[in-house]
């Protein structure tokens, strides 16, 4: 069964992330005024898998062993049938 | 003595370390490519550069190598692991030193020179320095912002794992004389056995007089004591 792996890396809460503010500045000088801004990687993954559970536990790994780095990030997985 | 100094794609510090090693110093090194194994090497240097062109994360694929399980052996067997710059992200990617470089506070490349303080004299890589002495060594980086948790820095300090500060000329520690947002202005840190350093700056560009400083030569040459000195002793011990 082919399952869709959705993953999103950010920054943990509360990190210092110059590259959102920088694009925070820069709306504001296109006239957007925000509150707080955020940036996420965003990976999508298909993958042959047995299950759910399965095709999640993969992601899993994936984030732990490439994607994500556990010292600054977390990481949120959602997975569908394709 | 042979020093093995490890390329990856994208790695472009790699002929400088090389030159400064063989020309400079006058040890034997070769330039590995990843694909080769590490056979026989007293030490290993990770060279600078933008390996796999910083995708995913400075380091990240470089960290997943094959090569990288031969570095983590040498390591455990205490052998001399010396990571500047990109060299320094794979070491950290590799869980092989505490922490993680992050984009600069001010998201931009930097490319100048910096004071130093060298604040562990007591390692294969500072025992050519005292305590406290400023050095000069330039750096080269937009991801050089050296971020770890309290509990981590808290173990750093104790342990003695900071190797180097980047401060003014007199050597004091102030904000303005941090580069790049890194927690407590730390340029370089050690892994718990003191045996692997990863730096933000290039000593490798601070190896001859031409180039201003001489101190990064130090550093190399600290190193290279380091393994002779283990040499004789072992020698010392076999025929005890």
């Amino acid at each position: 069964m082919k399952y869709i792996i959705d993953i999103t890396v950010q920054l943990k809460a509360g990190m210092r992330d110059p590259e959102a503010s920088t694009l925070q500045r820069s709306l504001e000088q296109i006239g957007f005024g925000t509150h707080e801004l955020t940036l996420a990687k965003k990976f999508h993954v298909t993958i042959d898998a047995e299950s759910e559970t399965e095709a999640e536990e993969q992601g899993r790994q994936m984030c732990e062993r490439l994607l994500a780095n556990p010292v600054i990030h977390n990481h949120i997985i959602t997975v569908v049938k394709k | 003595m042979r020093f093995a100094i490890i390329q990856f794609g994208g790695s472009n510090c790699d002929y400088d370390v090389e030159y400064i090693l063989t020309s400079i110093i006058g040890i034997d090194a070769d330039l590995v490519w990843y694909k080769e194994r590490l056979n026989g090497y007293d030490g290993v240097v990770i060279p600078g550069g933008f390996s796999y062109g910083d995708y995913l994360r400075a380091g990240a694929i470089a960290a997943r190598t094959e090569i990288m399980q031969d570095v983590r052996k040498m390591a455990a067997a205490g052998k001399p692991i010396l990571g500047i710059c990109n060299g320094f992200q794979i070491l950290t990617e590799s869980e092989l030193l505490p922490g993680a470089l992050m984009l600069n506070n001010y998201p931009k490349f930097i490319c100048s020179g910096t004071y130093l303080r060298v604040e562990n004299e007591q390692t294969p890589f500072t025992n050519r320095f005292k305590k406290g002495d400023v050095i000069q060594i330039p750096i080269a980086h937009i991801e050089g912002n050296y971020y770890t948790d309290n509990h981590t820095l808290q173990k750093l300090k104790e342990r003695r794992m900071i190797a180097l500060r980047y401060t003014d000329q007199m050597g004091e520690v102030r904000e303005d004389t941090n580069p790049n947002g890194s927690v407590e202005n730390i340029a370089g840190i050690l892994n718990q056995n003191g045996n692997v350093l990863g730096l933000m700056p290039h000593p490798e560009r601070a190896s001859e007089k031409i180039l201003g400083s001489v101190d990064g030569l130090k550093i190399f040459k600290s190193m290279i004591d380091y393994v002779e000195k283990k040499a004789i002793a072992n020698q010392r011990n076999r025929s005890k």
